[in-house]
């Protein structure tokens, strides 16, 4: 019969159509975006309409998302310790070259310190790429899950200096629970191991 | 109506006669003296005398059977005073067979290869857009990507970028001493343009413009109303071009006499990019080509670099790299689809339905990436990182179970719609002969009646150790090419299962990731089974840490060749459906 297959169509429409509503009375029509609804309507559970209404309702970024990088700093807001040593690794592997690292440069000697003067990033130019982040051999620059950059003034809002791009240790570790974890257990068992190789010392003499 | 898919053998590409050792050996023999092999090391194939180049072709088509051209693009080795043209050919089941032609600087002339292989068409004019060689005896021998006013031919080594800050990345100028600047102040609008010298833009006059018009055919009337034609464009900005893509078409009353694409309104010269970055940098641009399928793009450009080195990744990343490159295809064929419902009218339903699950693929690729499209998950010698822990429970409820069970909901959805089958059924045939002469690939290739599909004709990576069925169709139309990419997504669910039981544990990264590193040098084209197709990615390298070449055999703009032969005599609403059919990205179109 002529129609029918638009019929059937029609009645994967019609079924898609009731699902929604059943969705919504299943979690209650204001409890769809609670962070445990949406860990079930991101899954392959999900049921019903799949949109959220941003900026009200926001999805949760998974651990590994990555947007414009920040510097992770240890201490206080006020007395910043910066992981980074200004090695330069990430400027270079960056790929569209958005890093500008001044070196420190200690004021007697005018000797080259372990950290930086001046950091920017250009997120104009910026990628997204992670790269920088993977290739640090500090762990000292990380991607960041904040995503809503929208500015009135690109002029000078868009490059980020040392100031902007810092984040203290906390953030790092909320954001990024499992490289966190996994980054201070590599470092409890370095700690130990060299407790122990100074114990053997000891003993030796 | 059979909704079954024809597993018959089909129109075949004719056997390739032997060996390509073979074939270049019968090469070399009738050609003697015109015809050498390549002895430069870390380079095969066959360099031809320009004056042989022709017959050598015919030969190679004729006798040999290596019917389908897949790749022409020219490499300038400045150092020698050089240009070079690259051919790589192929049989049905042969590997390529690479030729060269190699001309001055000073005046590089070659005879085209469209006559032999219309494939070549679109290549050759990017070929000259980009090296400035010319191809003698091309039908329409005009700039492609860039626009005729433009200075230089942008590949050529001496060519200069308005931003230009040095030969290679990374840039001395970021490290120790900073110095930053915005892009914008030293590269102002208006000023990152480059005329020709002499050039007035307010003097201009837009002949090319005027040629794309005049190279099209117009039909004299002999008989009935002395109607007149007229010429409409179709984009650049226009919602079922699918991006930026113009397409210059001459009607008669509602019929398609002739049309042309007109391409480049995206191009951000992305092999130049590619030649200033290191090769591990390119990856994450690689992302941006067609930016539907990162995974896939990823993956080929990766493993063109694995074979310049001659490393393998560990078993457990040739795992991944399967699971995450048929994850992207069903991806890919669920906006392909939705996206041609769309230009069929049936407006957003399809494509919202088809989004959902490709939503919740997205949420796969974010969380073993970081990023849902820009994925930059490959690497060289592996993937960035192994998968997360709860990864593969999500993906198995999806492979085995949801997406399955989606795949027949949309064929209920889709498959028997009367107005569709209406729309699409005859509607844009591509002939088998035609399809190969013209280097469709993919969906657009099977659909025609020929059974290619490098996963099984040439298998990289692992693909080799799964059974799945090279999906074929013999009708030719619309109507086919949406039931190819509807089997296909069943068929990548298969391998997807396949691949999830077997994978291994173990290492993701053979070596130490790097940023950087040196290749040794040559030449290497390495081709994928992508979702749209087959891309390619040709590499030169001369020893250091950039490509001396960096090429990408576009599928989405190889696929636009036969665009005009399918729309002749069609409606001019077709045209969007026939387009919607073959499936383009912009951005891997323009590069
Ligand atoms: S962020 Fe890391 S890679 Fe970059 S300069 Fe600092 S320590 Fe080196
Ligand atoms: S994310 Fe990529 S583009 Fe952005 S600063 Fe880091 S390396 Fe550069």
């Amino acid at each position: 019969m002529y129609g029918l297959g638009i019929l059937k169509g029609l009645s994967v429409t019609l079924k898609h159509f009731v699902n929604t509503y059943v969705d919504d009375i299943k979690w209650g029509f204001a409890k769809r975006y609670t962070p445990e609804a949406l860990l079930v309507r991101q899954s392959a559970e999900a049921r019903g309409v799949f949109t959220v209404q941003y900026p009200e309702e926001v999805l949760l970024p998974q651990e590994r998302f990555r947007f414009v990088p920040f510097l992770v700093y240890e201490g206080t807001d006020e007395d910043r310790q910066y992981r980074c040593t200004a090695c330069g690794i990430c400027a270079k592997a960056c790929p569209p070259q958005c890093i500008w690292i001044v070196r420190a440069k200690d004021p007697e000697t005018g000797k080259p310190l372990r950290r930086p003067a001046e950091f920017y990033v250009d997120i104009d130019i910026c990628m997204n790429c992670g790269s920088c982040a993977e290739y640090c051999p500090f762990d000292a620059i990380q991607m960041d899950h904040d995503f809503e950059l929208a500015d009135h003034d690109r002029e000078t809002a868009h490059i980020h200096d040392l100031q902007r791009l810092g984040k203290p240790v906390e953030y790092y570790a909320k954001i990024r629970p499992t490289y966190y974890a996994a980054e201070q257990e590599a470092k409890a068992a370095k700690a130990a191991r060299a407790a122990k190789a100074k114990a053997a010392r000891r003993k030796d003499k | 109506m059979n909704e079954q898919v024809a597993e018959s053998e089909g129109v075949q590409l004719d056997a390739a006669v032997g060996s390509v050792e073979q074939a270049s050996q019968a090469l070399r023999e009738a050609f003697p003296g015109k015809v050498r092999p390549d002895e430069r090391e870390g380079y095969e194939g066959v360099i031809v005398d320009a004056d042989a180049l022709v017959d050598a072709a015919l030969f190679l088509r004729d006798q040999l059977g290596f019917r389908y051209l897949s790749s022409v693009t020219g490499v300038d080795y400045a150092n020698d005073g050089l240009l070079e043209s690259v051919y790589h050919a192929y049989g049905a089941e042969s590997g390529a067979l690479v030729f060269k032609v190699q001309v001055g600087c000073g005046n590089p002339e070659i005879p085209s290869l469209v006559s032999v292989w219309p494939s070549a068409n679109f290549q050759e004019r990017e070929s000259y857009d980009m090296y400035g060689i010319r191809y003698a005896g091309h039908p329409n021998l005009q700039r492609i990507l860039t626009w005729e006013g433009f200075a230089g031919h942008p590949m050529r080594k001496d060519w200069r970028e308005p931003y230009y800050e040095e030969e290679h990345k990374p840039f001395k100028t970021r490290h120790p001493d900073g110095g930053v600047f915005r892009a914008e102040d030293r590269n102002p609008f208006g000023r990152n343009v480059q005329y020709s010298p002499g050039f007035d833009p307010a003097k201009w006059e837009d002949i090319a413009q005027s040629a794309v018009y005049d190279g099209l055919m117009r039909e004299v009337k002999e008989e009935g109303l002395q109607t007149e034609t007229i010429t409409v464009n179709v984009g650049p900005q226009h919602p079922s071009t699918h991006g930026v893509l113009r397409v210059v078409v001459v009607l008669d009353g509602e019929t398609v006499v002739d049309l042309m694409p007109v391409l480049g309104y995206l191009h951000r010269n992305h092999e130049k990019i590619g030649e200033r970055c290191t090769f591990p940098q390119i990856i994450p641009y690689t992302d941006r080509l067609d930016y539907i399928c990162s995974m896939s793009n990823g993956l080929g450009y990766v493993l063109a670099v694995e074979k310049l080195i001659g490393i393998q990744p560990p078993e457990r990343a040739e795992y991944i790299r399967v699971i995450m490159a048929e994850l992207t295809r069903i991806v890919n064929h669920l906006m392909a689809i939705g996206f041609l419902w769309n230009d069929v009218g049936a407006y957003f339903t399809p494509v919202i339905y088809a989004f959902n699950e490709r939503e919740l693929i997205l949420d796969l690729f974010e969380m073993v990436s970081g990023s849902r499209m820009m994925c930059n998950y490959m690497r060289v010698g592996g993937v960035f990182e192994d998968l997360p822990a709860g990864w593969m429970e999500k993906a198995r409820a999806l492979v085995y179970d949801r997406l399955p069970r989606f795949v027949d909901e949309f064929h209920r959805l889709l498959s028997e719609n009367e107005i569709w089958r209406s729309r699409s059924m005859g509607v844009g045939i591509l002939p088998a002969e035609q399809a190969v002469a013209m280097g469709a690939s993919g969906p657009l290739l099977r659909a025609s009646g020929v059974p290619y599909d490098i996963r099984r004709v040439e298998p990289y990576s692992i693909y080799d150790r799964f059974d799945f069925d090279v999906v074929v169709r013999h009708n030719a139309d619309v109507y086919d090419r949406f039931l190819v990419r509807m089997e296909e997504m069943r068929q990548s669910l298969r391998i997807l299962r396949q691949a999830m039981n077997q994978i291994p544990a173990g290492p993701v990264q053979t070596g130490k990731k790097n940023w950087t590193m040196k290749v040794p040098a040559g030449e290497a084209y390495h081709r994928i089974e992508a979702p749209k197709g087959e891309l390619g990615f040709y590499l030169v390298s001369d020893g250091g840490s950039n490509p001396w070449r960096y090429h990408v055999r576009s599928t989405s703009m190889i696929n636009l060749t036969p665009l005009a032969e399918m729309c002749r005599g069609h409606k001019i609403a077709d045209v969007v459906v026939i387009l919607g059919s073959i499936d383009i990205t912009l951005g891997e179109v323009d590069r």
